[in-house]
């Protein structure tokens, strides 16, 4: 097996910011240490093939350096959690002082 | 003319009679907001296709599709058309969820492109059609607001991700829908319900205002009960713009000219390679069988059918078990409950990052939180070589093996999906199981060509829907739609009516 354990998991939870259960933790440890063990198997192609990762041969699609509209502010706010005086209200920043 | 007989024309016939001014747009959309008022609910036992419906938006949409009409002057040859919209896709007018609690009842600010377009051609806006959340799987299951049904048996799935585009064409709900297809999510919905799904050429329709799931990837393509239809769609919703930075300058083929041709029934000089991997254990014998009958027929409208081998396609499916979910961490990481969307624990007692914490863990669904996971896990510092940098190796094998088939081939065909729809519940907690849903379809996601589905029959064994996947070099969609014209006339209808009755569903009124 791939050997993700339980611990791996809350690992991986708290670097994408899923503050996931207990009961979860059990449910999802099996299931991913199952599916990163069958997607291994690319590990069997050799290193010297290159990669791919886009399937479009354009590079550096600019368009002109010119002004043009975009969202009023209100619109942009109007499906805001919280919004006070023109701008998102978002929550403390962790360590700061209130 | 009876509302049940409208819900049964093809889009390009409705076009005709509309145009004709036989009917009224206004008449045609009536009867398909009568159709889903019989068959999509009770959301615990109906169709279940539609999140939204926008039954007065749709109606003024119709009537002003009649007055230029009127005036000599329909915006588009679909003009006037009903049509209904995967719920990933923008709309200012509508609620767009993505089948997510993150989402609920969110306003997008802007359409996506292709709305943008069809509204501009004058097809008219049903609503919103259900999905596995953000696009993750092949079931609908996994939407957060209950699945959609297969209409040809309520027990089973419709496919997914675009179960309900799928199942509402299906249904008689309506005669278009757009879908999105990563992994094979137009596609497979189309093979399970006996509907045609199209995945254009990647970077040929506009992904502008599609919540993004797995970018390199995600490709917006037409749903339809023919391929003359579809081919209509492709035309109104395809080409370059400006606000997606992959969209293609390539002018777009000519897939409306190439599903007439094809409709004439020959296919002389065509030769059609039968990838031989996608075959033998874990096939159902009626698909494998149905697929069969599909090589006799196009061997009969003179395409020399051979068999090719593409070695690599083995890798598809853990290539793309890696790079999709890698794609979708990062993508998702913008649903963080501070601009929109849901916030949970915005209490005063909680930091901004355990407010993130809160809000995905409450917003997001089992698989949606497996895939960002798996696609932390494969982007670490300690397996990002092994794992995304090894997937993305696979892909240049895949492209690789497309390559050297389309040299001697002019398109590939193989089963769309290995079974017939699958109850429902069947594989809901095994993600590896339903995750085989999209063996056949993830190549041509990988390696960005196009690829559609066409009805191909029922299976002997349960009766239900099969899929022909017709496979076509990148840029080169309008020989999938030759073929699959040519093949969908020389089939004939089948002896199972055009859309299921669904009598036990419809309401006494």
């Amino acid at each position: 097996m791939s050997d993700i354990t339980r611990d791996d998991v809350a690992h991986l939870a708290r670097l994408a910011r899923l503050a996931v259960s207990d009961a979860e933790l059990d449910m999802f440890s099996g299931q991913i240490d199952a599916i990163v063990d069958t997607v291994s198997r690319v590990g069997e192609i050799p290193d010297d093939v290159p990669p791919t990762a886009q399937v479009v041969p354009q590079t550096n699609v600019l368009r002109p350096d010119a002004t043009e509209p975009s969202l009023r502010r209100d619109v942009a706010l109007a499906e805001a959690p919280a919004a006070e005086e023109g701008r998102f209200r978002v929550p403390r920043i962790l360590g700061e002082e209130l | 003319m009876s509302a049940s007989e409208l819900i049964s024309l093809d889009a390009a016939e409705l076009a005709r009679r509309i145009h004709a001014r036989e009917v009224s747009s206004a008449e045609v959309t009536r009867a398909h907001l009568e159709r889903i008022e019989a068959v999509d609910g009770p959301a615990e036992s109906g169709v279940h296709a539609f999140l939204h419906l926008d039954a007065e938006g749709a109606l003024a949409a119709a009537e002003a599709a009649d007055r230029a009409i009127a005036d000599g002057a329909p915006a588009s040859p679909l003009a006037g058309v009903p049509i209904a919209l995967k719920d990933n896709l923008t709309t200012t007018d509508m609620p767009t969820t993505a089948a997510s609690r993150i989402l609920e009842g969110w306003r997008p600010p802007y359409d996506a492109t292709v709305v943008a377009r069809l509204r501009a051609a004058g097809l008219v806006p049903l609503g919103k059609t259900n999905l596995d959340e953000f696009a993750m799987g092949s079931s609908t299951e996994n939407s957060a607001f209950g699945p959609s049904r297969n209409p040809w048996d309520l027990t089973r799935i419709p496919g997914g991700s675009g179960g309900g585009s799928s199942s509402a064409v299906a249904a008689g709900e309506t005669p278009l829908a757009l879908g999105s297809d990563t992994g094979g999510s137009i596609r497979q919905p189309g093979a399970v319900t006996g509907t045609v799904g199209v995945k254009p050429t990647y970077g040929t329709v506009s992904r502008y205002g599609l919540i993004a799931f797995s970018s390199s990837l995600d490709q917006i393509g037409p749903c339809a009960r023919s391929v003359l239809d579809a081919a209509l769609l492709h035309e109104v919703i395809g080409g370059q713009d400006g606000n997606d930075q992959t969209s293609v300058s390539a002018p777009l083929p000519p897939v409306v000219e190439a599903a007439q041709a094809g409709a004439r029934g020959d296919l002389a000089g065509v030769r059609i390679g039968v990838v031989s991997e996608f075959s033998g254990e874990g096939y159902q014998p009626g698909v494998l069988g149905a697929f069969t009958d599909a090589v006799r027929v196009l061997g009969e409208l003179g395409a020399e059918v051979v068999e090719v081998s593409c070695p690599s396609f083995g890798y598809a499916l853990p290539a793309y078990y890696l790079i999709a979910p890698s794609e979708a961490s990062s993508n998702l990481a913008r649903f963080d409950a501070m601009r929109y969307g849901l916030r949970v624990g915005d209490d005063g007692g909680h930091a901004a990052d355990e407010v993130m914490s809160l809000t995905r863990e409450a917003g997001f669904g089992a698989e949606v939180k497996r895939r960002i996971m798996i696609g932390t896990h494969a982007l670490s510092a300690g397996s990002y070589d092994a794992l995304y940098g090894k997937a993305q190796k696979a892909r240049t094998l895949i492209v690789r093996d497309f390559t050297a088939a389309f040299e001697t081939c002019d398109v590939l065909i193989s089963p769309t999906t290995p079974t017939t729809a699958f109850p429902i519940g069947e594989r809901a907690d095994d993600p590896l199981a339903m995750y085989l849903a999209d063996l056949c379809t993830i190549p041509s996601n990988l390696a960005g060509n196009a690829a559609l589905s066409v009805p191909c029959g029922r299976s002997a064994d349960d009766g239900l829907p099969v899929g022909l996947q017709i496979m076509a070099p990148a840029l080169a969609d309008d020989r999938a739609y030759r073929v699959a014209a040519a093949y969908e006339v020389a089939r004939g209808a089948d002896t199972a009516p055009r859309i299921p009755e669904l009598r036990a569903l419809e309401t006494t009124r």
